[in-house]
């Protein structure tokens, strides 16, 4: 175990009784509770830890949020040693046994041996894949996967996540994202309002930047003590729910927005919260950015408020000698907090003698300040950066001329490019950003905003304390007060703000959108780097300029500045800057890129929360399900239905099991679960009229206890759904659905009635769940029936085709249907859902004597084949009529209209060459055609060619002793007896006739037994 | 996602709602009177405006009822709901405006039906 070189002796909120081991690529460190990955590898000394995505160049750690962009690892847990890849050091909490591994180089991030691509990098400009393997474009399929090993992408892990989700829905009248001095004044004004306030804060503390050191006080209390009083207080307040490591993701419609909490509750990972909102105030803060400057990405070239912040929230110095490089204050106050940890610390300035508080009191402190310089270059050996300082000119464009430099070494160059607010959310939300020169950044245009969303504190580019505590304040009452909340208790409650002391006269920044090399940009050693995690540089987004990308979206893409898991939180703005600078006008007319949820990489985990496994879908079973299970029934989904297959019998596979099952069915008896069909009850004084114009045929016309055979269309003319519609008495029908169409038709006949026709009397109740139903088909059903004990009406022989009776089977009560999907004489036997399970069992033992068999879905679908009977949705495909599938004789000829009807006679329904229904008969008899297989004329076609048809069912029928199959075929009714050739994907041309669809029992003899 | 105000439950997240296309399509009276380019446009033409769109909502996972919302297509911001047959809200934009909720159902067919 090693000792932690750079941890201090105290200070952080670490807890320091509580060490914690881990291994970083194999080494063996020490830690404590309360780091983070980032602060525990910082502490020991960590220094290169990744290599670049493209450059394979060494990297470190940069910042200390979800904004950075090197530090990205594979972590396995100590337990299991589950691999969780793509994980951001700054945002993962350290935990005992923790192994951490680097994701890009190999062997290893201090040794790569694709850093050679670094020193070919000339010849790796943006858009250098796009212009070299592209052509022939189809080899980028196979330059993609060379590139992609390349880069070294983590590995996804090949176990199941053991870890548990969950999802929440809030509702809030104020949303507050963000738990620092704005969001907690915000929070404070819309609670003490009477508001519903939801608070998020993505760290594990409140007070946001307050805790990593901020000078100053608030209401008398130093900063951070103020901010952990609010937050108690807060907590403690019935109307206020403050949540901690809960990040806010995205921004949806209506005030809909999505965050991560990570463990919520013992055992759980992670929560993804849904809160509707009536209001929002985001008081993200601000996330700083780099200077663009040669040698910029170096390992120890890190962000200035993050080495700050290292020493306060984890109470680790990240180097000894450190030079602050800026373009503004903030980086003063950080230099003051280094020097004030042991560092010896040098400051370059690029403006010329700024003059302010923090300048005066670093000299006090003795620190060498050097004014209106930059840093021309930086070079590495080893741990050590030489940094060649360089006076510049008064704009900082140039050098200065004649100017000297200094070579001086250092363990750490800590950068601060100004501040950019964190705009992402109020982005989303579809609010307008405008250009503030004043932060050099995009704020929240609050005037422009199509949700009801406000922006606080440093997200709207108010940086100081006070500025934070009175925008935040002002923004809750508001957003209180728009959601109907007003605050009593407070008069004036606008003055009431929490007050902190004017900030110190603050020296204004210099923004360049780079510094200057001793060599031009793009032609030195050293690289201005814009994007680190995608190797963009300054001369890429110059060459995209160049080359007519000029529009921010069309440079993002060109040189990927801003993609990657860290989109572009440190880069943008100076990508964007750069590109106006190339095309000379301003950032404001250059514009920006579009912010798009997620804020943060989201695990698929949270996304799916509880929905895995057997709470991935419902899954629907009939009341008959037990015995199925107990009765070797191989299931298929049918929507959300479990259907048996088929029946499986000792020795048996599936396809001798449908072939015994059919070979029951027409010989003796077979029994069928048929609950699952849709089963729509339809009354009312116009049902008729209704059911009339919804089916092609004629309804009314039928007489109380008949059915008949119907068909819907939509009103393209195309087949929909067909069923039997029975009339059980002047003003009440049942009409069947195919199963997957069931909620769909009820759908479909509500919004006719409730849109086009809501003066008719007419009500639809779906009762498929209501009826069990069971189909015995054979010759000797009737048998079987009378076995099982039903009563006389039922299995009288005067109960002819298509008549319905209600009576009694064993003991049931019980609606019967003369209906036949197999061509065999056929019972289907309705009985209320509780009773399904026990006709079920009283059938199969009356059956026995007749060797019955329940069969499954497959044995219907040969059954109905057979006799050529469509299945919608699998023979019909939303673009056939009924005369494409030889079914003009449901068309009524007497009705004046129905859905469907006007279309029938549209040109393109009466052409010569549509597809029309046939049966085929393969050459070889064992052999069935696959389903979807295209059909040729000519056997030896060259593909790509015109299909004459295409195979809709196939199966290999036991009853015809051979493999059969239904089809479309251009012009097909005409074409009997002419032979095509399936084209299938392994070569082979198998040849089959056309033939009649209707394989079985032509004439009908059969359906009467 | 969507915030829908069902005229007959209030308002639910977009995720119980069914979409049904645009509003206001009325069936004609009589089919068979069209020429094959205006039965052509009952079936097939839609204004897919950028902007206020009328169109057609279920609460398919509530009431089950059916209704229309007046929705801007760009920004997605909704002006109102209405039962079918009743009175469009009035756009204001920026600001939501409740929707008229009295039930003209019954006037419906009259009206030449589909509303
Ligand atoms: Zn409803």
């Amino acid at each position: 175990m090693t000792i932690q070189p750079h941890r201090l002796a105290e200070g952080g909120l670490v807890n320091r009784e509580r060490p914690l081991s881990f291994s970083f690529n194999g080494a063996r460190m020490l830690g404590y509770e309360g780091d983070t990955v980032a602060s525990a590898l910082l502490a020991n000394g960590a220094r290169i830890v990744s290599r670049s995505f493209k450059y394979h160049r060494a990297r470190g750690i940069y910042g200390i949020g979800p904004e950075e962009p090197n530090a990205i690892f594979t972590v396995a847990d100590a337990v299991g040693g589950r691999r969780t890849p793509n994980m951001r050091a700054t945002l993962t909490p350290l935990a005992e046994g923790m192994q951490i591994f680097s994701q890009c180089g190999w062997p290893s991030p201090r040794f790569d041996i694709g850093a050679l691509a670094g020193t070919v990098s000339r010849m790796l400009p943006a858009g250098f894949y796009y212009k070299t393997f592209m052509r022939p474009a189809r080899l980028w399929m196979f330059y993609e996967k060379l590139i992609r090993r390349a880069a070294s992408f983590a590995r996804a892990p090949d176990e199941l996540d053991s870890d548990d989700y969950d999802h929440r829905y809030m509702h809030a009248d104020v949303a507050i994202v963000g738990g620092g001095p704005a969001g907690l004044a915000a929070a404070l004004a819309a609670a003490e309002s009477g508001a519903r306030v939801a608070v998020m804060e993505m760290r594990p503390h409140w007070g946001g930047d307050l805790t990593d050191g901020a000078n100053g006080e608030i209401e008398g209390k130093p900063a951070a003590e103020w901010a952990r009083a609010v937050a108690k207080k807060l907590s403690q307040t019935k109307n206020a729910e403050m949540l901690l490591q809960t990040t806010a993701q995205g921004y949806f419609d209506c005030n809909y927005l999505t965050a991560v909490q990570e463990s919520p509750a013992p055992g759980l990972r992670q929560r993804l919260l849904k809160i509707r909102a009536k209001e929002v105030v985001v008081c993200a803060g601000a996330i700083e950015r780099p200077l663009v400057f040669a040698g910029n990405d170096l390992p120890g070239v890190m962000s200035a408020s993050a080495v700050r912040a290292y020493i306060h929230r984890y109470g680790v110095l990240c180097g000894r000698r450190i030079l602050f490089l800026t373009n503004n204050d903030s980086a003063c106050e950080a230099a003051l907090a280094a020097a004030d940890a042991g560092a010896s610390v040098d400051v370059a300035d690029i403006r010329h003698h700024p003059e302010g508080h923090w300048q005066l009191r670093l000299q006090d402190r003795g620190v060498s300040y050097y004014s209106g310089c930059g840093v021309a270059g930086l070079l590495r050996t080893a741990n050590i950066l030489a940094a060649r300082l360089a006076k510049l000119a008064p704009d900082a464009s140039a050098l200065a001329a004649g100017g000297e430099f200094r070579e001086h070494a250092y363990d750490i160059v800590a950068v601060s490019g100004g501040w950019t607010p964190t705009v992402h959310l109020f982005s989303q939300s579809r609010g307008k950003l405008k250009w503030d020169s004043k932060c050099g950044a995009f704020v929240p245009d609050e005037s422009h905003c199509i949700n009801p969303c406000a922006a606080a504190g440093a997200a709207s580019g108010v940086f100081s304390l006070s500025g934070c505590l009175k925008s935040g304040w002002e923004a809750g009452l508001r957003a209180a007060q728009k959601a109907g909340c007003e605050n009593k208790t407070k008069t004036n409650a606008r003055d009431k703000a929490p007050k902190a002391a004017a900030p110190p006269a603050e020296y204004p920044p210099q923004f360049v959108p780079l510094l200057p090399a001793t060599h031009p940009v793009g032609r030195g050693p050293g690289k201005h780097f814009v994007d680190f995690m995608n190797d963009v540089t300054a001369a890429d987004i110059q060459l995209a300029e160049r080359e007519g990308y000029r529009s921010a979206e069309h440079m993002k893409r060109y040189t990927a500045a801003g993609f990657g898991t860290d989109q572009g939180k440190t880069g943008n703005i100076n990508a964007l800057v750069l590109l106006a600078q190339a095309r000379g006008i301003s950032p404001a007319e250059a514009g920006h890129t579009t912010y798009r949820p997620q804020y943060t990489p989201v695990s698929f985990g949270a996304v799916t929360g509880s929905d895995r496994r057997e709470l991935f879908s419902p899954e629907r079973g009939t009341p008959m399900h037990s015995w199925h299970l107990a009765h070797g029934a191989v299931f298929e989904d049918v929507g959300d239905w479990k259907r048996p297959y088929c029946f499986l019998r000792e020795g048996e596979d599936a396809a001798e099991a449908v072939r015994c099952e059919c070979i029951a069915a027409r010989s003796g008896a077979g029994i069928m679960d048929a609950t699952t069909l849709g089963k729509i009850d339809v009354q009312g004084p116009d049902a008729a009229a209704f059911l009339d114009i919804v089916y092609t045929n004629n309804i009314s016309s039928l007489q109380p206890g008949r059915a008949r055979y119907g068909m819907m269309l939509r009103e393209t003319g195309m087949i929909y759904d067909d069923g039997v519609c029975a009339r059980l008495g002047e003003n009440r029908f049942h009409i069947t659905t195919s199963t997957g169409h069931a909620a769909g038709v009820m759908n479909w006949l509500e919004e006719w009635l409730q849109t086009e026709w809501p003066n008719m009397r007419v009500f639809c109740t779906s009762v498929t769940e209501q009826w069990a139903v069971v189909a015995l088909a054979g010759p000797k059903a009737r048998e079987v029936l009378k076995k099982a004990g039903a009563s006389e009406n039922l299995t009288a022989e005067d109960f002819g085709f298509m008549h319905i009776r209600e009576g009694t089977v064993a003991g049931a009560p019980a609606r019967v249907f003369r209906v036949s999907f197999s061509g065999e004489l056929a019972l289907e036997i309705n009985v209320p859902a509780r009773y399904g399970l026990h006709i079920w069992r009283a059938l199969i033992a009356a059956g026995r004597e007749h060797n019955i068999r329940p069969y499954g879905t497959e044995t219907m679908r040969v059954l109905r084949a057979e006799k050529g009977y469509i299945i919608a949705g699998q023979d019909t495909d939303g673009t056939v009529t009924p005369a494409d599938m030889n079914l003009g004789w449901m068309i009524s000829k007497t009705k004046k209209d129905f859905i469907g009807k006007r279309s029938l006679s549209r040109p393109d329904m009466l052409r010569a060459g549509r597809f029309q229904f046939v049966g085929l008969l393969t050459a070889e008899k064992e052999k069935p055609l696959p389903e979807g297989a295209y059909l040729l004329r000519e056997k030896r076609a060259r593909l790509p060619a015109d299909a004459e048809g295409y195979v809709t069912s196939s199966y290999k029928s036991a009853t015809m002793e051979r493999a059969i199959a239904l089809a479309m075929v251009k012009d097909g009714f005409a074409r009997g007896g002419e032979t095509l050739y399936a084209a299938l994907p392994n070569g082979e041309r198998p040849a089959a006739t056309i033939a009649d669809p209707v394989f079985y029992d032509k004439e009908g003899a059969r359906r009467d037994g | 996602m969507l915030l829908i105000e069902c005229p007959h439950c209030g308002g639910r997240a977009q995720t119980e709602f069914a979409y049904f296309g645009e509003a206001h399509i009325v069936r004609p009276e009589e089919p068979g009177a069209l020429s094959d380019a205006e039965w052509a446009e009952y079936l097939f033409l839609r204004k897919n405006p950028k902007g206020v769109h009328c169109e057609r909502w279920m609460h398919a996972h509530g009431c089950r009822r059916f209704f229309n919302v007046m929705r801007d297509t760009v920004s997605g911001e909704i002006f109102g709901s209405y039962p079918i047959g009743g009175e469009k809200p009035k756009v204001a934009r920026g600001k939501k405006t409740t929707a008229k909720t009295e039930t003209k159902t019954a006037n419906a067919k009259t009206e030449g039906g589909r509303e």
